[in-house]
């Protein structure tokens, strides 16, 4: 299972190239060693099993065939025999129990999360992932990226069909990462079957696991947990680079978060605001209120034509910022930054017929979410 | 079955054991009425079992949308929303609405009859038990038709997409389970004092033929779990109309407590849906191979060793929420110790074969798939209790392919098996034999073109409840969704048989089956409305 591995020149890691994912009918090796072990203990379980089920339907099908009535019309009577019931008893435990010790050995080193180099704060939403580089001053959020078009079959699959998304996460190799896992809303499960990680994200709760990644590469997953209408659409990509190409990644984001603060400070023109807004909602909003802002009753609210939305833009801004509680509308004053919260509300306010001509300027959002 | 079974009892006083007794009994109400409010365990037996196939179609369209759904990568013909809730249904129909009340059928019909009782201990109850199933039943099916659909979060019904983001409906849901719960726990309290109460003089525990042991086990597995569910939906009623947070973190609950409590009910479930399977498979491969059951009394233990072990597993089902090292630990050491037991029947089933006497009638060629299937089914299991290879098998299809192994070839096979078996007690006729071939064969194959290649989408890297996958699954999926249509229309022949067997056939004697000895063998085929109104004589002997 060799991965290969095509570079592209470009920016960051937007210069790695699609690269095929570990495909067929069995489980990865993966690109850990705990993904590795994991698999060996995969192997020698099944290997037992098909032993053990050799034997037993052999035995088995022997009989069927040996003591069929034709050929054998006088049936045996014999029903108990002590020896071989403690045998086929203790036979299995003693497998059992030489099973159990290296898993036992792999499962303590799953759980020593220990001596981590750097932490990403992984936290699920419906339906995307929210990852922050705790102490880098880096977040930001990671949607599915397939267009819906291909998903109602309008346009042809692409490669990575429902496993690409917007902005991966980057990750460097050979150093341990620590992962912490919270969710906003309901149950996630981030899952990316080359690391061997799959860890429920729970709201209000935050759990731990662990990667050492071996090999620089594109490695896909998808959420584990049931978790919503679109728990099938909320995939995960990482990028591993090398250690240096990392810690270059990382000062661009981290320039690039500045730069974006400094933004708040300045005056924003109508097109701007639009032109992120719609970003902002193709990738956030529009799984619940559709792509045309035409919601989906009776869980989703249109948004185009909202004649609410359109006279009241305090609670427009409110409902987007601090959520609605008790209902699926998160609150968006953590996950998105003052600029995209005053693009999305542009945006939200002048598309598809809303025409208010309203902007919505980033320093107004800050100052409402600093109250 | 027709409502024809079985014949009004008039009919049939003179040829019953107690042609005497029966006359005491007024005659019954006619038409509806006589169903509403019948006490005979035979009537209510068949009332269940016809219930429980009415939804086992039911469920299975609902399982048939998904696979349409799921033959090709995109969303062709439901929404996402509506999908989840076609996988919730699908399961909540199938394992409340027609395994559990198809065994509890199969209780009513045949354990008085095999323990020489004339009917249930509290017959009247046991009417009540079943009216429950259709109210609640009914009940749970409008919640699709309600604004914001019906329940969508997964038979498993995790919070909170279960209490603050479930859709309207789903304090109806809770109604639903919470009637459905009464009726087990009724249905199970009746079957634990007939068994302990109404033993023909001579039958000590130990004579007790298997399937009667095992539902014994079964329905005190019933009573110390239903409750456990009745308390957790109750909590989830709470928090979505009472203002608690017992399964909310903003609140200062927890979503884990939730599973917790879910899965303490869950897994004695899934043992519930599995151990009168044994019961009813004990009875059949030795009446097939002529040959007394191989190690009685080491089944008798295993049952309730693997009844015992499963209040000690349940957090396997939740090896990825985030336990502690030793809890992993601890419930990894249990899990794999299930499979000991569980190891002894198979073996035990397999040494009855061994010199036996064997023939290949339509109940034992399922007794026999179920052998073969559960054990398949089995490994799985064995390889899913691995905690750290659970890390990988988690909510794949690799655990749908494994619960559908041990549910479809296993508990729904050997409903299949034990009504092949006793339907000539029922009816007096025997079932087409040649159709019952073909419907075998053809659920056999239907049933593994459907779930082996469940095996490798979920090795492969598959999530399980999800209506739309990347393209590398598409060839397993085809192959699903071709061998689920197969296997749901083979299931009409099902229905052919059984109307065909009401209706007339080959006539059957007292004793049907060759090497058949149980108690149920000893009264006339059709069983008349009342038998054993005087106890058969039971000879105390080592139960062979
Ligand atoms: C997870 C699904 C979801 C996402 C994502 C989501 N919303 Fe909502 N939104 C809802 C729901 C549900 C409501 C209705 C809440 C209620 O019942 O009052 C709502 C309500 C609203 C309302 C009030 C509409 C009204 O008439 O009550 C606005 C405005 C709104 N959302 C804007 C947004 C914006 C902007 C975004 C993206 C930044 C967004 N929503 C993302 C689910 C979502
Ligand atoms: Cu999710």
């Amino acid at each position: 299972m060799s991965r290969r591995l095509a570079w592209l020149s470009g920016s960051g890691v937007m210069g790695l190239s699609a690269q095929a994912q570990a495909s067929g009918w069995n489980m990865p090796v993966g690109v850990t060693d705990i993904s590795a072990e994991i698999y060996s203990l995969h192997m020698t379980i099944f290997w037992i099993c098909v032993v053990i089920g050799l034997v037993v339907f052999g035995v088995m099908f022997y009989s069927l065939f040996r003591y069929r009535r034709s050929r054998h019309p006088e049936a045996a009577n014999f029903h108990e025999n002590t020896t071989v019931e403690v045998i086929w008893t203790t036979l299995p435990l003693l497998i059992l129990v030489g099973m159990a010790v290296p898993a036992t050995a792999t499962l303590k080193k799953m759980y020593d999360t220990s001596d981590a180099e750097l932490d990403v704060m992984v936290t699920g939403q419906q339906w995307r992932w929210r990852y922050e580089y705790l102490g880098e001053e880096v977040a930001f959020t990671s949607n599915m990226s397939t267009p819906r078009a291909q998903i109602r079959g309008e346009e042809p699959f692409g490669e990575h069909y429902l496993l690409e998304v917007d902005r991966p996460l980057v990750l460097p190799i050979n150093r341990k990462v620590r992962f912490l896992f919270t969710a906003d809303d309901v149950i996630h499960s981030w899952w990316v079957p080359d690391f061997a990680v799959k860890q429920d994200t729970i709201p209000g709760f935050v759990n731990e696991n662990w990667v050492r990644i071996n090999e620089p590469g594109i490695y896909r997953g998808q959420c584990a947990e049931l978790c919503g209408m679109d728990h099938g659409f909320m995939p995960i990509v990482v990028h591993a680079l090398e250690e240096d190409e990392f810690d270059a990644w990382l000062a661009e984001r981290r320039d690039e978060a500045a730069e974006e603060a400094l933004g708040v400070d300045r005056d924003w023109a109508l097109e701007e605001l639009m032109a992120r807004g719609e970003e902002v909602y193709g990738a956030i909003c529009a799984s619940c209120h559709q792509v045309e802002g035409q919601g989906m009753l009776p869980t989703f609210p249109a948004l185009a034509g909202n004649e609410r939305l359109i006279d009241d833009l305090a609670w427009h801004s409110d409902t987007v910022i601090n959520g609605v509680s008790g209902t699926a509308m998160p609150a968006f004053r953590s996950t998105l930054n003052p600029v995209e919260l005053a693009a999305v509300l542009t945006y939200t306010r002048n598309a598809w017929g809303n025409d208010t001509g309203d902007t919505v300027q980033p320093a107004q959002i800050a100052e409402q979410l600093a109250r | 079955m027709a409502s024809k079974l079985p014949k009004p009892p008039l009919e049939h006083s003179a040829s019953g054991a107690g042609a005497a007794a029966s006359e005491a009994h007024a005659a019954p109400p006619k038409g509806i009425l006589r169903w509403l409010l019948t006490t005979n365990h035979k009537e209510i037996g068949s009332l269940y079992l016809i219930f429980s196939l009415i939804m086992f179609f039911i469920g299975g369209i609902f399982a048939l949308v998904v696979r349409l759904e799921l033959f090709q990568p995109g969303l062709q013909f439901v929404d996402p929303e509506f999908f989840n809730q076609m996988t919730t249904m699908h399961g909540l129909i199938m394992v409340f609405a027609a395994v559990m009340p198809a065994f509890t059928g199969l209780a009513n019909w045949m354990i008085p009859l095999q323990i020489g009782a004339p009917d249930m201990a509290l017959p009247r109850l046991n009417n009540f038990s079943f009216w429950l199933l259709p109210v609640a039943f009914i009940l749970l099916l409008s919640t699709l038709l309600m604004p914001g659909g019906g329940p969508n979060f997964g038979w498993t019904f995790y919070a909170p997409l279960s209490t603050t983001y479930a859709p309207p409906s789903t304090t109806f849901f809770i109604l639903a389970m919470h009637i459905a719960g009464i009726s087990s726990i009724l249905g199970a309290i009746n079957i634990i004092a007939t068994i302990l109460n109404m033993r023909a003089p001579g039958m000590r525990m130990m004579d007790m033929p298997l399937f009667v042991w095992t539902w014994l086990i079964t329905a005190f597995l019933l009573i110390a779990v239903m409750p456990v569910l009745a308390g957790v939906i109750t909590m989830m009623l709470l928090d979505i109309n009472f203002g608690t947070s017992f399964f909310d973190a903003a609140g200062g609950g927890d979503p884990v407590l939730f599973q917790h409590l879910f899965w303490f009910f869950g897994h004695p479930e899934v043992y519930i849906m599995i151990l009168p399977a044994f019961g009813i498979v004990s009875a059949i491969i030795p009446t097939f191979a002529r040959k007394p059951l191989f190690g009685y009394a080491s089944m008798v233990y295993a049952t309730a060793s693997i009844a015992i072990l499963s209040f000690l597993v349940w957090a396997h089902h939740m090896f990825v929420v985030g336990l502690p090292l030793v809890a992993e630990l601890f419930f990894m050491y249990t899990t794999m110790l299930i499979a000991v037991p569980t190891g002894v029947k198979v073996f035990n089933w397999i040494t009855t074969l061994f010199q036996g006497s064997i023939t290949f009638e339509t109940p034992m060629l399922f007794a026999l798939a179920f052998v073969v299937l559960f054990t398949i089914g089995g490994f799985s299991g064995l390889m899913l209790a691995i905690a750290p290879a659970d890390f990988q098998y988690h909510d794949t299809y690799f655990v749908v392919a494994h619960f559908h192994y041990v549910l479809v070839p296993g508990a729904i096979f050997s409903i299949m098996a034990g009504v092949y078996y006793w339907l000539p007690k029922w009816t007096g006729h025997y079932p087409s034999e040649t159709l019952g071939r073909w419907h075998f064969w053809l659920s056999v194959i239907g049933v593994n073109l459907t779930f082996f290649p469940m095996h490798f989408s979920g090795l492969a890297g598959m999530p399980r409840r999800i209506p739309d996958y990347a393209l590398q699954f598409a060839d397993f999926n085809l192959v699903s969704s071709l061998g689920a249509f197969l296997f749901g229309l083979s299931q009409l022949l099902f229905v052919v048989v059984i109307v065909k067997c009401v209706r007339g056939g080959e006539k059957a004697p007292a004793k049907a089956w060759e090497g058949a000895e149980d108690l149920e063998w000893s009264v006339p085929s059709p069983a008349p409305l009342h038998t054993f109104e005087t106890p058969p004589h039971v000879t105390p002997q080592p139960h062979p």
